[in-house]
Order: C-alpha cells, then sequence, then structure tokens
C-alpha cells in the first residue's frame, strides 16, 4: 500500500476528518455568534468527538514543538513562536496564545491555520504524554515542575512518572530521521528525572529558586542536597545534575563550548531570561527542521534566536504596563507558591520599591480551590510596603498578610482596589498587579 | 468579657513550636499552622521560637508539634523517621501538644497505606487506622461540627464549627483508644460511614482540615496554644485561658466560607444563562 502525501500539512484526508475539521468552524462560528468569547475550545471539543485522531491528523506535515511545565509556559511559547517566525525559510506559524493548552485548544489553533507550517503549542502538565504521542513534535522544552492546583491535577511525583512514560517512548534518533529533541531544565530534579528517559536531551541550567517540591530523590527517595553551585545531588543514589549544553547566567546564554551569548529583553525579571534560554537552545533545531537561515543563508544559531526575543513586550497582559488615574499599573500574573516567589524577585529587581501591591486571589476551576497555597507565599518579603488585598478569596489573602505581619486594606473589586491603591501611590507613581489565573482576567476585562 | 475562665497572663513564658519535616509534609500549606500558633502566643507576649524541622535531623525538643499533608512517598519516610527518633512519643508523654493534618493525621495513628495501599506502621499516637478508599478522592470545603465529647475551649465552651478544605483518599477508622473530633455537616471526613471528623486523645488532635486548619479556626489554635501554655503538671486541668485577639479578619474569612458552603448551589444552568449575558 503507498501512503500518498496530503496537499499541504494538516489537510483533512478523509471523510471522517473533514466532517471533523467541519465540526470545529461550525462550533467556532456558533460560539462566537452567541457571545461566548472566541468559542476556540468548543470547536476544538467538537472536533474531537467527531474524530478522536484529529489531533495527530492536523500535525501532520509540520513542524511541531510543545512547551510544558509548571510556571512560564505561556511566555516561553511566545518566545519560542516569535523566535522562528518570520525567519527566512521559515512558513506560517500558528500557536495557541489564548492560554487554552489543552487537546481542545490544539485542535482548534490547528484547524483555524491550514496552511502554517510549524506549530508552537503551549501544552498543560497533564497532557504532555498525549500530546507527545499525537503531534509528533520536533523538540519539546519543559520548563520546571512545582505544585499547582493540587485539588484537580495529580501531585508532582505522579505527573513526573507520567512524563517519565511518555518521553520515554519517543523514538531514538536514526539514519531517517533526527529524533525529538527534549530541552530540559538541568536545575530542576523533577524535570531531569522525568526527561532522563528520553533518546535526546539538551540540558539548560536555568535556574530554579523553588525547591520544596524537590527534596525527597524521586528516584531513590533519598533526599537531594543543593549546594551554591547549583550541582544537585541525591545523597543516597547516583542521581545528580546532568552535564549542561547550555547555562543561564545573569543576562547571558552560556554554551558547553565556553560562548556568551547576550540576553536581551524587553519582558522584567530573571525567569524570563532563563525562559529566554530555554528557547535559544529549542528554536535552532526547531528551525533547522523547518529549513530555517540566517539573514545570510547560513543555519540557524542561537544568536539569531536571541536577538528576536526583544520585540515581545508582554505576553496577554503579561507584563504590560496601562496607565490609570495618573499612575502606571504593572500586571504580574503568578498562579502558585513558586511563581509568587519569582514574581517577589521580579519586584525587588526590577521596578519602584515604594509602589503600593494590589494582589488579588480567585480561586476558582481554573486556579484549584483550595487557598492552602497562600502560606507557602512569603508574603513577609512584602514587611514596609503599601498592600491591598482583592479578589473572590481576599480573606484569605488578609489573614495570610496579617500572618505575616504585613499592613493591609481589604478592597472588594479588582478596578476598586486598584484605584486605592493609585490613590494611595500618588501621582506619577507605579502600581504593581499580581493577580492568580481568573483574578487578572478578571481585571483586564475590567480595564 | 465573655470568657467564663479567668485569663491569664503568659507574657514572658517561653514555648516552642515546631513544623514536622516540612521538607517531606509540607505539600499543602499546613506549615501555615506553625505560623498561626507562633504569631497568637507572640501576640500575647509570650517569647516563641518556631522551629522549622528538617527530617535528616533528629526532631528537636517543642512544646507543639505540627505535623501537615503531604504525598504518598514522603508520608512514609516522616512516620519512619519519627517512630525511630522515639521523640515525639516521649515528648507526648511529658505532656506535648500535637496537631496532625491529612497524611500527618494518618502517620500519627497506628496504620496507614502507602502508594500502592500497603498499611504501613504509623507513630501510634492516636488510636486510629486508615486504609485507601474505594471511591475518588475526597476534595472540596468540609464543615464539621465539634461532637459532644470533643475537647472545650478554657471557657468550658464546646468549639465553634470547624471549616477547612480536605483532600485525600484514605478512610479513617477511630478506635477506642480515641475520641472523633467533629461530626460532618459538609463534605467527608474520616469516611468510615460513622459521618466523623479527625480524633484526638489527651493532647493529641487529628484533622484532614487544610486551610490551614488554625487560620480558619483560631479557637482551636487558642486551644492548643492553651494546653501546650498549661505545662506538664496539668495534663488533665484543660487549658489556659488566654487574653482574646481581635481576630475580625480570621472571623470574616470563617463566616464567608461557613456562608459559601451553606448557600443552596445555584444550579448549572442558572449559571451558563449568566454567562451567556452579553457585558
Amino acid at each position: 500500500m503507498t501512503v500518498r502525501p496530503t496537499a499541504r500539512p494538516g489537510a483533512p484526508s478523509g471523510l471522517r476528518t473533514t466532517t471533523a475539521v467541519g465540526a470545529v468552524s461550525a462550533v467556532n462560528r456558533l460560539s462566537r455568534a452567541l457571545g461566548r468569547g472566541s468559542g476556540t475550545v468548543a470547536g476544538g471539543r467538537a472536533g474531537l468527538a467527531v474524530d478522536p485522531g484529529l489531533l495527530g491528523v492536523l500535525a501532520t506535515g509540520r513542524r511541531v514543538a510543545l512547551v510544558s511545565g509548571t510556571n512560564g509556559k505561556t511566555t516561553t511559547t511566545r518566545l519560542l513562536a516569535t523566535a522562528v517566525a518570520g525567519v527566512d525559510g521559515v512558513g506560517p506559524v500558528v500557536s495557541n496564545d489564548t492560554g487554552a493548552n489543552m487537546p481542545a485548544g490544539h485542535v482548534a489553533a490547528l484547524a483555524g491555520a491550514p496552511d502554517a507550517t510549524v506549530a508552537v503549542l503551549e501544552v498543560d502538565e497533564g497532557y504532555l504524554g498525549r500530546l507527545v504521542g499525537d503531534a509528533h513534535p520536533d523538540v519539546i522544552v519543559l520548563l520546571n515542575l512545582s505544585r499547582d492546583q493540587l485539588d484537580r491535577i495529580a501531585e508532582v511525583r505522579m505527573l513526573v512518572d507520567r512524563w517519565r512514560t511518555a518521553l520515554g517512548g519517543l523514538a531514538a534518533p536514526g539514519p531517517a530521521a533526527a529524533g525529538t529533541v527534549v530541552v530540559a531544565n538541568a536545575d530542576d530534579p523533577m524535570v531531569a528525572f522525568a526527561a532522563g528517559t528520553a533518546p535526546r536531551v539538551r540540558w539548560v541550567g536555568a535556574g530554579q529558586v523553588w525547591h520544596d517540591d524537590a527534596v525527597g530523590c524521586p528516584a531513590c527517595g533519598g533526599r537531594i542536597r543543593f549546594p551554591d553551585d547549583g550541582r544537585w545531588a541525591c545523597d543516597r543514589c547516583d542521581f545528580a545534575r546532568p552535564a549542561l549544553d547550555a547555562e543561564v547566567v545573569g543576562d547571558e546564554l552560556v554554551l558547553s563550548d565556553g560562548t556568551r551569548h547576550p540576553i536581551r529583553l524587553a519582558l522584567p525579571g530573571q525567569f524570563n531570561r532563563a525562559n529566554a534560554g530555554m528557547v535559544a537552545v529549542a528554536a535552532v533545531p526547531l528551525l533547522e527542521a523547518a529549513g530555517g537561515r540566517d539573514g545570510n543563508g547560513g543555519a540557524p544559531t542561537v544568536d539569531l534566536v536571541l536577538g528576536r526575543l526583544a520585540s515581545v513586550t508582554e505576553v496577554a497582559g503579561r507584563f504590560a504596563t496601562v496607565p490609570r488615574g495618573g499612575a502606571d499599573v504593572r500586571l504580574l500574573l503568578a498562579k502558585n507558591p513558586a511563581g509568587w516567589t519569582a514574581v517577589f524577585d521580579l519586584l525587588e529587581e526590577s521596578g519602584d520599591v515604594a509602589a503600593p501591591v494590589v494582589l488579588s486571589v480567585n480561586a476558582r476551576t481554573a486556579d484549584g480551590l483550595d487557598t492552602s497555597w497562600l502560606w507557602d507565599v512569603p508574603f513577609e518579603r512584602l514587611v514596609g510596603r503599601s498592600i491591598v488585598a482583592t479578589g473572590d478569596r481576599r480573606l484569605d489573602l488578609a489573614v495570610r498578610l496579617r500572618y505575616a505581619e504585613v499592613a493591609h486594606d481589604v478592597v472588594d473589586g479588582p478596578l476598586a482596589a486598584l484605584d486605592h491603591a493609585v490613590r494611595v501611590a500618588g501621582d506619577g507613581r507605579s502600581v504593581e498587579f499580581l493577580g492568580n489565573y481568573t483574578a487578572f482576567a478578571d481585571l483586564r476585562r475590567a480595564l | 468579657m465573655s470568657a467564663g475562665a479567668d485569663v491569664r497572663s503568659v507574657a514572658g513564658r517561653r514555648l516552642v513550636v515546631c513544623v514536622v519535616f516540612p521538607d517531606l509534609l509540607g505539600t499543602y500549606g499546613d506549615g501555615g499552622n506553625g505560623l498561626v500558633l507562633a504569631r497568637r502566643a507572640a501576640w500575647r507576649g509570650v517569647e516563641v521560637e518556631l522551629v522549622q524541622a528538617p527530617s535528616d535531623r533528629p526532631l528537636p525538643e517543642a512544646d507543639l508539634y505540627t505535623v501537615g499533608g503531604g504525598e504518598d512517598g514522603p508520608q512514609v519516610r516522616a512516620a519512619s523517621a519519627l517512630a525511630e527518633g522515639g521523640v515525639l512519643e516521649r515528648r507526648v508523654a511529658e505532656g506535648a501538644v500535637v496537631l496532625g493534618v491529612c497524611a500527618g493525621f494518618q502517620l500519627i495513628g497506628r496504620s496507614f497505606p502507602d502508594a500502592a495501599g500497603r498499611p504501613q506502621a504509623g507513630v501510634g499516637l492516636l488510636d486510629v487506622t486508615t486504609r485507601k478508599g474505594d471511591g475518588p478522592r475526597a476534595v472540596g470545603e468540609l464543615v464539621a461540627a465539634p461532637s459532644a465529647d470533643a475537647p472545650r475551649t478554657a471557657s468550658g465552651l464546646p468549639l465553634p464549627r470547624l471549616t477547612g478544605f480536605e483532600n485525600h483518599g484514605g478512610v479513617s477508622v477511630i478506635g477506642p483508644g480515641a475520641v472523633p473530633l467533629a461530626r460532618v455537616e459538609r463534605g467527608v471526613g474520616n469516611g468510615g460511614g460513622d459521618g466523623t471528623e479527625g480524633a484526638w486523645s489527651g493532647r493529641v488532635l487529628g484533622t484532614y482540615l487544610h486551610g490551614p486548619v488554625l487560620a480558619r479556626n483560631t479557637a482551636l489554635a487558642d486551644l492548643l496554644l492553651g494546653w501546650a501554655l498549661a505545662g506538664p503538671d496539668a495534663v488533665d486541668g484543660g487549658p489556659v485561658a488566654l487574653e482574646p485577639l481581635d481576630d475580625f479578619e480570621e472571623l470574616a474569612l470563617r463566616a464567608e466560607r461557613l456562608e459559601a458552603v451553606d448557600a443552596p448551589e445555584v444550579p448549572g444552568w442558572r449559571r451558563a444563562l449568566a454567562r451567556l449575558r452579553p457585558g
């Protein structure tokens, strides 16, 4: 039997798939007409209901990169898509940039961009295995794994085991195919253990401040030690940080050949420089697979990639600065203790240390229903700043701040809270807004 | 002042609060219980030391221990480390107070299941046996009313209703050596079909409530502090009555959580309709 190549990447072949793709766009039109947003997820769900294999069909013929991890997925996905889109020799790029990071969202994005030859997909941690199986990725970026939404997603170690199984099933590189390149954060033992089964890994020392979920060795149950030089190791078995192919040191990416490459971003924060370093290492093999060349027709390099990332100034509103009542308000999103801790680093490193901070927390399904995680966030670091607590769970925040001995006001409604902070800040000053997932979306809608 | 017992000044007293193995049992924010206890004592003038005790060191001497929730593997390691050291058992015999939450509740009992469901030996401070449940994990808001034979506050009053968030797959059965802490009004609790939540015996108390439990239930926090500050000679004498604190934020949080659980469910179709409306 001969298999004829499809006319164009991701083009429907066969009646069932044609019907499924039709279902995606029909539901999307209906959804938009009903005022339910772009309806991408609803369309994707309808398509998958008609043809459960739709994702694989839509991915066929495209170069695919997946980005997963607990924190930084959306920003890293945007950086990677920006790195490859418009490079000489690379066709149109599609990305699920609305944050719909489960299979229905992937189907919707791919079905909506039949001409795209490259897909850069953000993937919810729990669905990585399915995407690895269905979307035959060229590159997989694994950022970090820490506690998040314990009421909904499996605990960290269960996720690690599922990743490990999925990545262990990747084909080894051979004469016919280059094999999938896994770009993994070597500084996170959970990621290192999960990626350890993959046949082809590029290890990046991207840094990981949060170690509270990785003290127990995932390999043997021993204890992992984190010395100051970053070379973590188990004290019982031989599980230790893998040899690095690249490392993010301050604002440079240092490759194992000793060359140093500046990381210059418009986005703030060390964690974004770390994300950019991962992107630089991942984009090179993705560009090679996609036929990308530098301006002189040469092979793609990390410098080519890094030079393209400064054009990203915000990601779906995150890191954006908006004017409000004479003050500049910076919008920040973080979802869990590791994310909030990283944002506290950012507040100290960039911005006005006297700026009032609005904290907004919800506990809806997308956020996780249990607010206990607030007690793992080092709010004590905010002592001395003006703090306004808001969001559905502002009272949980208020009690947490009381025990951190951080003075605070409680204001109902994100806009009212913001305006209160602007008044406290005074003219020409800045205000920081930090919300978790739906709290951030609430504010953006209100603005 | 409405307190029925004489309020005793505890200013200048010393107290050591120990969070047991946050490196193994720190998954669910229960370390906050240690912070709540330490702050509430310090606000009353007590000289408090809050110790975060790592699992690779001998357990320090303390007056009050909190043992939090964690994942299955770390729970087994924590139980064996605690049993080997023997410090916790001895300190309880000497009058120390213990609060176990979720995995911490299970492991201070007689036995609990590991990830594969095999029974593992607990520390044995509470006559409670936990097995793996057959149904789905118990996840959600939990409200429980203290039972008639639950410990009483320093004023001799029953504790107010307990509120928190549960997230566990275990079923805990209380033996004759312990007493249920509360009766479930909403949620699952111990899950053995008897409607109980938590257990207590002497100055050892276990519960499935996260939140953390002491941030949402300050009367329970003050009961534990009252026991710890009563000293070893007053084991049967009940807790010391502490100066009240201005808990308006905790009370507001409690009221909101209890109301959220008590409120009749809004039907799904009504929520969907609300979302469909423009604006």
